[in-house]
């Protein structure tokens, strides 16, 4: 019985030199060749190096060790020890994306790279059963030899489901610990998009209990996008150049935003989170180019495309 | 002169010298062929008359009514405006296939704006038009709501490109309209507000299918749509729309044939139930039923009464159907003959398919949750032997599996030899068979040696050139392959290339053909619609010297951001009358 070969075909996992084509392992498979896993080309996650955050003020991401990181947590580690939100809450009063903007400094997202759980979808599903699954890779990642698969790089394309059918899969995926599979009334369905991405995300807002599990969930759900973008290059499984990276990473900061019940759109993190999950309406990753520097019409913008 | 269709040789001889000018071999006068033409649809069977002779050629041209384009880039609107003149009916299909699947970039074309420019000059009374992966944006929508007035029914189905304020402008200008039917739409939010936006007077509507638009509509305006337009029989509508509102809805057209629903997940007062209960025992007329998003088991039985015409059932997005309450649901549709459904319903599902639907002609299993490798559950080869011994007339699959074996295909062929369709996807790529660790050479293989009508095949698993000799030498009707990390080396191309000889869509992946298995096909690529080959070993020289050769293909490169300059890692080659594409982007190298 042989273990479910694993191939990275997005070809991250190497620091930025050239990997065999992945279908030279079926090859060899077909010769007759027992495949084995090239514990060489799996065996170095430069995970730090390339990663996708959604951090949330005050918050860092569960699964964030320190390390070197080019990337920076999406709302800045300033904020980083901060007691959440409540101090920059004022009761009654709501906060503009200038008042966010300008208090909480640079954010940035950077481009996940074969992280184990990171490419996943799974929407809506407990973001509290996938944190511990993440420790086994990160302990892995720092060059030990693999037996077991451990990547779950995302192949564009593959396996060949429809756009808008993703979409829907988002939403209805049956949660595995639910025994009648049937979501309950308290539900609470809220649609994720992200710019730039050709499909929709639901989520359940009641799945979630603070900041940290939700930014970790979109961080996964969306880094495919960011993979895709940069996974265009790479399709040939070459490597990625230093100033490519780079110019996504610059290019691509992305701000997590939220439509509440006024219509505002706002920035998620600023409220507590009980008052967020009643008032959120929808989700929205926004290009933070788009976000900061044009507070007022950026609302304007943003209404007018609802 | 009463022209017979079928027996245009019986017609009266070319004495009369009424009828028009007559050639001096023709039997009989270019008015009453044009007259036997006029009732010939099918473009294919219109194509083979178009040849047989020069006078036949223009009687065709002058009585065609419906253009089908197969590939937008194959011809050009100037070409197809010169020779036909009287179009109604337009069907337009644009990028190749792969795009569906995130594989081609944005803007890589197949705007169907400067075919609108040319319709709006040439054919003034379009009636229909139906566009499959094409772009269209908001400004070709209002040019086709203003410069058709005859203008009826409109198609979209996996196209992109436009928002609500196109939908508008459709909505507001189209006086006639008896069709807006928009499938598997790639658009970000579109918004509903044009729903709206049709006159209150208007009420000739047939078919309405917003399913795969995700804005919210106003429900009121909606109602009073359905409500005045008595003729409509298709409605299906988005998940936006809850199950009360949906009754509402069916109060005012229990004639439909066809019912997409909205969400089907609600809490329901007694009362609530049993009027939607009601309301689907009186759709004595659906034939086709989905939607059903969030459908649970609980409110299944709602739909108990509707069934018993259905003939294809699409539940492929009731993701936590499970198969106790699936087979309950089943045993109330007899007659089904196409079902679609999510893999949550396990192989115990498939059994009650096998036990219940012995009509059944075609089926479609796809994953709910396709990239978690670490799910275990979904479909196995033991699902589809349990349909294909409970269903001998299935011809058409589609299946979504993680695990497969040679075995299994073998007795599923034997089962049903009628297959015209095989589309197996092994979700992990290169996976061989589970029980004995082979390549899926065999299973395929049985496939084209027992099914000698397949016309489409879609390959996957562990696969190595053993499975293309088999294709190649038994697959006589083949039209449609679709590969993906399989192979082991060019010889496997070949072979395709030189068996196979209807093939019209070759579409490949992730697999090691390079430069001679690329060229090896090169007499036969005019023969066919298309090539796709990306993630493959084809060089840039490969391409150009195909190129070359073949000034009547296009083929073109698409060019990747730190690709390596020499190789060609998506490749899509077509047949053209029009040359290489004039609107080409940066990224596309038109060789």
């Amino acid at each position: 019985m042989s273990i479910p070969q694993e191939h990275d075909y997005i070809g991250l996992s190497e620091p930025l030199s050239s990997e065999k084509i992945s279908y030279k392992m079926a090859a060899a498979a077909a010769e007759g060749v027992t495949p084995s896993l090239n514990v060489e080309k799996i065996g170095v996650f430069n995970l730090k190096e390339t990663e996708l955050r959604l951090g949330l003020p005050g918050s860092e991401a569960p699964d964030r060790k320190g390390g070197i990181g080019i990337g920076v947590s999406l709302f800045g580690k300033e904020l980083k020890g901060e007691s959440m939100c409540v101090k920059s809450f004022v009761s009654g009063a709501k906060r503009g994306f200038s008042d966010a903007i300008n208090g909480a400094g640079k954010w940035g997202l950077s481009i996940n790279g074969g992280s184990a759980a990171g490419l996943g979808e799974n929407g809506g599903s407990n973001v509290k059963e996938e944190i511990p699954a993440l420790k086994p890779v990160e302990e892995r990642k720092n060059g030990a030899s693999i037996t077991a698969p451990a990547s779950k790089a995302q192949v564009v394309g593959w396996p060949p489901i429809r756009s808008f059918r993703k979409n829907t899969l988002a939403t209805n995926t049956p949660k595995k610990d639910d025994a009648a599979g049937k979501p309950g009334p308290g539900c609470l369905y809220v649609k994720v998009s992200m710019d730039g991405a050709p499909y929709l995300r639901k989520i359940d807002l009641k799945t979630y209990c603070s900041y940290p599990e939700i930014s970790a969930a979109l961080e996964k759900m969306f880094s495919c996008f960011t993979i895709g973008q940069c996974g265009q290059g790479l399709a040939a499984k070459e490597h990625l150049s230093e100033s490519h990276l780079m110019d996504l990473l610059h290019g691509s900061e992305y701000v997590l935003t939220y439509e509440d019940k006024d219509g505002d759109w706002m920035l998620v993190g600023d409220v507590p989170w009980e008052m967020f999950t009643d008032s959120c309406r929808r989700l929205r990753i926004m290009k933070g180019a788009d976000a900061i520097g044009l507070a007022p019409r950026t609302m304007q913008k943003c209404k007018s495309q609802n | 002169m009463d022209p017979e269709p079928k027996k245009p040789e019986d017609s009266p001889s070319n004495s009369g010298n009424s009828h028009g000018p007559v050639h001096p071999q023709s039997p009989f006068p270019d008015e009453a062929l044009e007259k036997v033409l006029s009732f010939v649809d099918s473009h294919k069977d219109r194509s083979s008359i178009s040849l047989v002779r020069k006078d036949w050629y223009n009687a065709e041209r002058w009585t065609r009514s419906k253009l089908f384009i197969g590939n937008c880039y194959a011809v050009s609107p100037e070409i197809v405006a010169k020779r036909f003149r009287r179009i109604k009916s337009v069907t337009l299909k644009g990028k190749p296939r792969f795009s569906d699947f995130n594989m081609l970039p944005l803007d890589w074309g197949a705007d169907v704006y400067p075919w609108l420019v040319m319709f709006a000059k040439v054919y003034p009374f379009l009636e229909e038009l139906r566009l499959k992966r094409m772009t269209i944006t908001d400004e070709g929508l209002e040019l086709l709501a203003k410069s058709f007035p005859c203008f009826k029914a409109l198609s979209l189905s996996s196209c992109d490109g436009f928002t609500e304020n196109g939908l508008k402008a459709i909505a507001s200008h189209c006086r006639n309209l008896t069709e807006v039917n928009i499938q598997d739409s790639i658009t970000e939010d579109v918004g509903g507000g044009w729903l709206s936006c049709f006159p209150e007077n208007f009420s000739s509507l047939e078919i309405l299918n917003f399913s795969s638009l995700n804005g919210d509509v106003n429900f009121d305006d909606l109602e009073r749509l359905v409500s005045r337009c008595k003729l409509l029989r298709v409605l299906k509508v988005n998940e936006s729309i809850t199950l009360d509102e949906l009754q509402r809805l069916l109060v005012h057209a229990p004639r439909l044939t066809e019912l997409g629903t909205g969400s089907f997940l609600q809490e329901l007062t007694p009362r609530q139930y049993e009027e939607i209960e009601t309301a689907f025992c009186n759709c004595r007329n659906l034939q086709v039923l989905s939607g059903l998003w969030e459908a649970t088991s609980v409110y299944l039985p709602l739909l108990y009464g509707a069934c018993a015409s259905l003939t294809f059932l699409n539940l492929s997005v009731a993701t936590t159907l499970q198969s106790g309450e699936f087979a309950k649901f089943l045993a109330h549709c007899p007659n089904l003959r196409c079902l679609w459904v999510s893999d949550t319903v396990e192989d115990k599902g498939l059994e009650a398919v096998g036990l219940s639907c012995p009509l059944l002609e075609e089926l479609r299993v796809y994953p709910a949750d396709p990239y978690d490798r670490d799910h275990l559950d979904g479909v196995t080869e033991l699902g589809f032997l349990a349909v294909s011994r409970g269903c001998p007339k299935l011809h058409y699959v589609l299946y979504f599996c993680r695990r497969m074996t040679n075995a299994a295909v073998v007795t599923i062929v034997q089962n049903c030899p009628n297959f015209t369709h095989f589309r197996l996807c092994i979700m992990t790529p290169s996976q061989p068979d589970y029980l004995t660790n082979e390549p899926m050479d065999e299973a395929f293989g049985a496939v084209v040696k027992t099914c000698p009508k397949i016309k489409r095949l879609s390959v996957s698993g562990l696969l190595t050139d053993r499975t293309f000799e088999y294709i190649g030498k038994y697959a006589k009707d083949l039209e449609t392959l679709s590969v993906a990390f399989a192979g082991s080396s060019d010889w496997g191309m070949q072979c395709i290339m030189e068996g196979c000889p209807k093939l019209r869509k070759l579409e490949i992946r992730d697999c090691p053909f390079g430069d001679a298995a690329l060229l090896s096909g090169r007499e036969k690529y005019e023969m066919m619609r298309s090539l796709w080959m990306s993630a493959c070993s084809v060089t840039m020289k490969g391409c150009r010297l195909l190129a070359r050769e073949s000034p009547r293909l296009n083929v073109e490169v698409i060019r990747e951001e730190g690709g390596n300059e020499a190789q060609a890692l998506k490749v899509y080659v077509y047949r053209s009358v029009a040359g290489p594409r004039q609107d080409a982007p940066p990224f596309v190298l038109t060789l």
